[in-house]
């Protein structure tokens, strides 16, 4: 057991167990802060897989940008203990978690076989740092990120239309 | 140094995707649910890294870069629409907003 090893083994740990702590909150406050907890832990493993430049935007955009837009709603809503949906027990809900582990029970051997033996390319390094992922952002993918930016004034327009306060 | 084989990180991702599957079906609350598609996305999104990484291409990395700008304009759509809900409905659950439902 190297200390890579180890230190993998403590954050992927922290990250399942702050994905299920997330769901299993009755109060989504701390639904929400579970889950910047897990956003935090994947950027950790990024930065195990070389990944700077996605594990800072991991941080920036995902746990800071996205999860104080889901806090903001969860306050602005600001439901009470008795507006709450309360978790109910049906068949349907156990059916549905029953045939999830299911499929996990099916997949996880076959990944665990499939990529035993895979180790990290020995190039990593050089392509997860800012200088690597601009080269080939604006060289090879410049239309794809052009796009990009009518896919987010597509849903700002969205977001403000449908936040209107009445559909006429 | 022994480095860590790439199966760790697929069956990492895959638990963490099978536990937001598990959010989506089961949850009530709607901002809950949504949650949990974020996490189902990153759990993805840990498979192309791992994959990019451990392939040496960078194009997992760009497009990890497209779905998290995606995710952002999903989740503006997303909680807008929840928000519409919650002022016609007065509710987020998911059970009480079945109008398009049989």
């Amino acid at each position: 057991m190297n200390v890579e090893l180890i230190s993998f083994l403590v954050v992927a740990g922290v990250a399942v167990a702050s994905a299920v702590l997330m769901i299993t909150r009755q109060n989504p406050v701390f639904s929400a802060l579970y889950l910047i907890l897990n956003f935090f832990s994947i950027a950790v493993l990024y930065l195990f897989l070389r990944a700077q430049f996605i594990a800072v935007i991991q941080i920036t955009v995902y746990a800071g940008a996205i999860m104080v837009l889901f806090l903001f709603v969860i306050m602005l809503l600001n439901l009470g203990e008795g507006a709450l949906p309360k978790w109910k027990f049906t068949n349907r809900r156990l059916l549905a978690v029953i045939l999830t582990l299911t499929l996990l029970a099916e997949v996880v051997p076959l990944f665990w076989l499939a990529f035993a033996n895979r180790s990290i390319s020995p190039h990593s390094e050089q392509i997860g740092t800012v200088e690597a992922i601009g080269k080939t952002l604006f060289h090879e993918y410049l239309f794809p990120f052009e796009v990009t930016s009518f896919v987010l004034l597509a849903a700002m327009v969205g977001a403000i239309l449908l936040a209107k306060k009445r559909f006429e | 140094m022994k480095m860590i084989p790439l199966s760790y990180y697929i069956v990492l991702s895959t638990l963490l995707f099978t536990v937001g599957v598990v959010g989506v079906l089961t949850l009530r609350n709607a901002i809950v649910i949504f949650m949990s598609i974020e996490l189902m996305l990153n759990s993805v999104n840990l498979t192309l890294i791992a994959f990019s990484a451990y392939s040496g291409d960078p194009a997992g990395q760009i497009l990890v870069f497209f779905v998290i700008a995606v995710a952002a304009a999903e989740s503006a759509v997303g909680l807008a629409i929840i928000i519409a809900i919650f002022r016609n409905r007065l509710t987020v659950n998911v059970d009480e907003v079945n109008i398009l439902k049989w």
